[in-house]
């Protein structure tokens, strides 16, 4: 027994406990969100920024024009600074948008973009607060003639609210509209696979209608050109699918629709879902379709949930999704990657849990690749919604679809269960409303047996056309050998005739390198 | 037979060259015709009693992937012996062949020795004579003992001639010595040896005068040069030829080699065989008859007499055919010096004497 001063009342235990605010938890459990090192972190910051500047601009249209910079300002210390060309923000939305966590637009609607919760870039905002202590500095310009707002902001930890420590309307501010946000963050600057050198270079891959500059700590600039002067395809928003509801969300919309009854709550809230797949829905739940949503019981929202699941319905619309297009991702990956070969695909949307999802995939062989690559195996690059994977390859649905395909049969080595080996990058990009990470810092996907078989067919397509590319190539490499030892050793026979016989000759060789030349040619197309 | 004139194997030499001019001028692709040295090509000629090359031939063509390469190199090394032959003086081994197409550049230079090899058997096949005509030598072996006195130019190009009784172990047989001149012979008969051993114990004991012999160490297997120099004494000398070797399959067969030649030089075998030479023995039925101390028969050398039963250069020869079987039936092998177990002398003055009588009894 614990001595009398120890033991708690109930009483007083509830005086401790109380509500903990998501800025506080995330305060505590910052790898959940990609800070757990200061490597990572570094990362992290320029990741989610150059994401939202991306999403900004694509939403308002305007072709993305990207500055990054990071400056070593003491040691382990960096200043990160992000500028856009997109339309800005309003004033009143900026220190939510900065400094409040789970604040935004995306979480609640089922369209593509590169955020999903509204989690990443107040988290990088709490994450220099934390390290450094300094605050971030927004600056924003919505309109193009208009002056530049300037804010310095903090986050209020325990109430998640933003704390306004400067604000400011300035004249020489931002030349265009655009964002431009400050940090300085404790980090460590690294190079290679994970470095922000790195993922700039694959998002430049994926995205080949930004321009990005970019200064590393080194003071080494990098600029990666716009190749194109068009913006992928823009996404439509869409409802929800029957299929892939859970429980927790129907009784939510349940509870919140304006709908008058069920049947009209199935045909307004969801996507596919008509007068007599609504009908059918409730009989095979045993509801009267006119009944109201918000008073159905336990039992019948759960037997109203599977009845939505047994029922043939459409798959849902896939406008909602914004694949690169394989042409533009064929433009991104020659600009980058100066491989001999490179071919890519998008497959047609599909569907994991009623969520749509589309696949493309490309493949880069040969050409400088052969001296460059850091290892002997091919190097896999993961992206999801055009945002570039760097950690957690061996986990991601990606990695394992790779993998699980026997490369030797495309005339690649490969130890069984790796990805193969040769001098080639693989690129899979899932595009999708919803995203499937297996964690909150977005580094893998999860393994959906749908994803992982589309991921398959799209890389083993690419994988085909690369073999018939190496089949071709060395046909013809052959080719030009034995066409070689032919010119090579035609004219030393002649020679050494002559000198046997001791006789001096003036032959004309060509006549009979040209019969032998043809002749072989017929006869080698018969192997 | 004679060496053929250096004149004449120039002169096949050159013709390989002109063919392939001729057939360059008129614009069409160079070949050139070689006897085929494959075993389908090869045939025992019972006439002559040895294996001969038969008339297939084999065409290599520039226009061919996997000729034009060698054809090239062919030609090289033709060029390179007719200097050779021009030279006299000069002689090169095959393995020296291998070693100096290094200076012939990367592309006629051989990778491998059996290349080389290779195409000097082929143009042994194409001109018809051993390569030490064109003065690709082999190495030397075996060697000569007995009143022969030979007369050959040494490798200064200096007239010179030998006794081969004024030697301390015999003439060793190079090149040189298996063409050399024979000036002067007043032996009747030649004895070749397969061991050094039983070599030794006939020079001492006289068997050369005894006899009235040549004596000759075979060393195992016999060299083309000992090979050549025996067929000469058998051909110009009319000397017959006996061959004394161990008493098991393999001892017969060195001698087989000797008389019937071998299928890998069949296309040359008119210039090394010696069709009339015979095995004296160690023999089978020597093994019974002189209760010689022997060993078991190994499954090897089952083996082997079952390969010979089958040989055609066995086939045609009854007495060979009967000691073969009578080997199987005793499974038992004996060397030639188990004849010494009756004391030195008794080989040459009871067994040799014994065995001569009765082969020229035949």
């Amino acid at each position: 027994m614990a001595k009398d001063a120890e033991v708690k009342t109930a009483v007083e235990m509830a005086k401790e406990q109380r509500s903990i605010s998501v800025a506080e938890f995330f305060e505590k459990n910052r790898h959940l969100l990609g800070f757990d090192n200061p490597t990572k972190a570094l990362l992290t910051v320029i990741k989610e920024a150059v994401d939202n500047s991306l999403d900004a601009c694509e939403e308002a249209n305007i072709l993305p024009e990207i500055n990054v910079e990071i400056k070593e300002i003491e040691e382990n210390r960096y200043k990160i600074t992000i500028e856009d060309n997109g339309p800005g923000i309003m004033k009143e939305q900026i220190p939510r948008i900065f400094a409040k966590l789970l604040y935004g637009s995306k979480f609640h609607r089922l369209r593509q973009s590169r955020g999903q919760q509204g989690i990443g870039i107040s988290a990088s905002v709490l994450y220099a607060q934390l390290t450094t202590g300094y605050p971030a500095v927004i600056y924003s310009k919505p309109k193009p003639k208009g002056k530049t707002h300037m804010f310095h902001l903090k986050i209020d930890i325990m109430n998640n609210e933003p704390e306004i420590i400067k604000e400011e309307l300035i004249d020489d501010g931002l030349k265009h509209t655009g964002t431009k946000i400050v940090l300085i963050i404790e980090g460590r600057y690294v190079q290679r696979y994970h470095s922000p050198d790195e993922y700039l270079k694959q998002t430049a891959i994926v995205n080949p209608w930004a321009h990005i500059k970019y200064k590393s700590p080194t003071g080494e600039t990098f600029d990666f050109p716009r190749v194109v002067n068009k913006l992928s395809k823009r996404p439509k928003e869409i409802k929800p699918h029957p299929y892939g509801v859970e429980l927790g969300v129907l009784i939510r919309m349940l509870k919140t629709t304006k709908a008058r009854n069920v049947s009209a709550f199935l045909q307004h809230e969801f996507s596919r879902v008509g007068a007599n797949s609504a009908e059918e829905i409730c009989r095979l739940a045993g509801i009267d379709p006119t009944e109201k949503p918000q008073t159905l019981t336990h039992e019948y929202q759960e037997k109203l949930l599977k009845s939505m699941q047994k029922v043939k319905l459409m798959r849902p619309p896939t406008d909602c999704l914004s694949p690169i297009g394989e042409n533009l991702l064929k433009e991104g990956l020659s600009k980058e990657i100066k491989a001999e070969f490179i071919t890519t695909i998008t497959r047609d949307p599909s569907v994991y849990r009623g969520i749509p999802f589309q696949i493309e995939a490309g493949i880069a062989y040969g050409g400088e690749l052969k001296k460059e690559m850091y290892s002997d195996q091919a190097t896999v690059l993961r992206f999801a919604n055009k945002i570039p994977l760097l950690y957690e390859p061996s986990g991601c649905a990606i990695t394992r679809a790779i993998s699980s395909i026997k490369w030797r049969r495309y005339g690649l080595d490969q130890s069984p269960g790796n990805v193969p080996r040769g001098p080639l990058i693989i690129l899979v990009h899932i595009a999708s409303a919803w995203v499937p990470y297996t964690s909150e810092s977005k580094e893998s996907i999860a393994n959906y047996p749908e994803i992982v078989k589309e991921i398959k067919l799209a890389v083993q397509e690419c994988a085909r056309r690369m073999l018939m590319y190496i089949r071709k190539q060395t046909r013809v490499k052959r080719e030009t050998q034995r066409l070689n030892i032919f010119k090579n050793y035609i004219p030393l026979i002649v020679e050494n005739a002559k000198e046997l016989a001791g006789v001096k000759a003036n032959i004309d060789i060509e006549p009979i390198l040209d019969k032998v030349i043809k002749k072989d040619l017929i006869d080698n197309g018969k192997d | 037979m004679e060496k053929t004139d250096k004149k004449v194997i120039k002169k096949r030499l050159e013709e390989i060259g002109k063919e392939i001019v001729e057939q360059a001028k008129s614009k069409k692709v160079p070949y050139i015709r070689v006897p085929s040295r494959t075993t389908n090509n090869i045939v025992f000629d019972p006439k002559s009693l040895c294996y001969v090359i038969g008339d297939k031939t084999i065409t290599r063509s520039a226009g061919n992937i996997r000729h034009v390469k060698p054809l090239a190199q062919m030609l090289k090394v033709a060029s390179f012996c007719k200097e050779l032959v021009e030279e006299e003086l000069k002689h090169e081994t095959k393995r020296g062949l291998y070693y100096i197409s290094e200076s012939w550049g990367e592309k006629l230079k051989f990778d491998e020795q059996p290349e080389s090899d290779n195409i000097i058997e082929d143009i042994e096949a194409i001109i018809g004579e051993p390569r030490e005509d064109f003065h690709i030598i082999p190495n030397p072996g075996g060697a000569v003992y007995g009143d022969l006195t030979l007369k050959f130019k040494n490798p200064s190009g200096k007239m010179m001639k030998i006794n081969c009784l004024q030697t301390a172990d015999g003439q060793t047989i190079g090149p040189r010595m298996s063409e050399a001149e024979i000036a002067e012979c007043n032996a009747k008969r030649v004895i070749a040896i397969e061991t050094s051993g039983m070599y030794n114990r006939f020079m001492e004991e006289n068997a050369h005068k005894k006899f009235n012999a040549i004596l000759v160490n075979l060393e195992g297997q016999a060299t083309r040069a000992t090979r050549r120099l025996i067929k000469r004494l058998n051909e110009i000398k009319k000397l017959p030829v006996y061959i004394f070797t161990d008493g098991d399959p393999w001892g017969l067969h060195i001698a087989m080699v000797i008389m019937a030649g071998s299928a890998k030089s069949a296309h040359i075998n008119k210039m090394l065989a010696t069709p009339s030479a015979k095995w004296i023995g160690v023999t089978a039925s020597d093994i019974k008859k002189y209760k010689l101390r022997s060993d078991k028969l190994k499954d090897v050398d089952i083996k082997r007499i079952k390969e010979l039963k089958k040989d055609p250069r066995y086939k045609s020869d009854k007495r060979l055919l009967e000691e073969l079987k009578i080997w199987e039936e005793i499974k038992k092998k004996a060397e030639q010096q188990a004849l010494l177990k009756y004391g030195l002398r008794y080989v040459v003055d009871e067994y040799f004497p014994a065995k001569l009588k009765e082969m020229e009894k035949k």
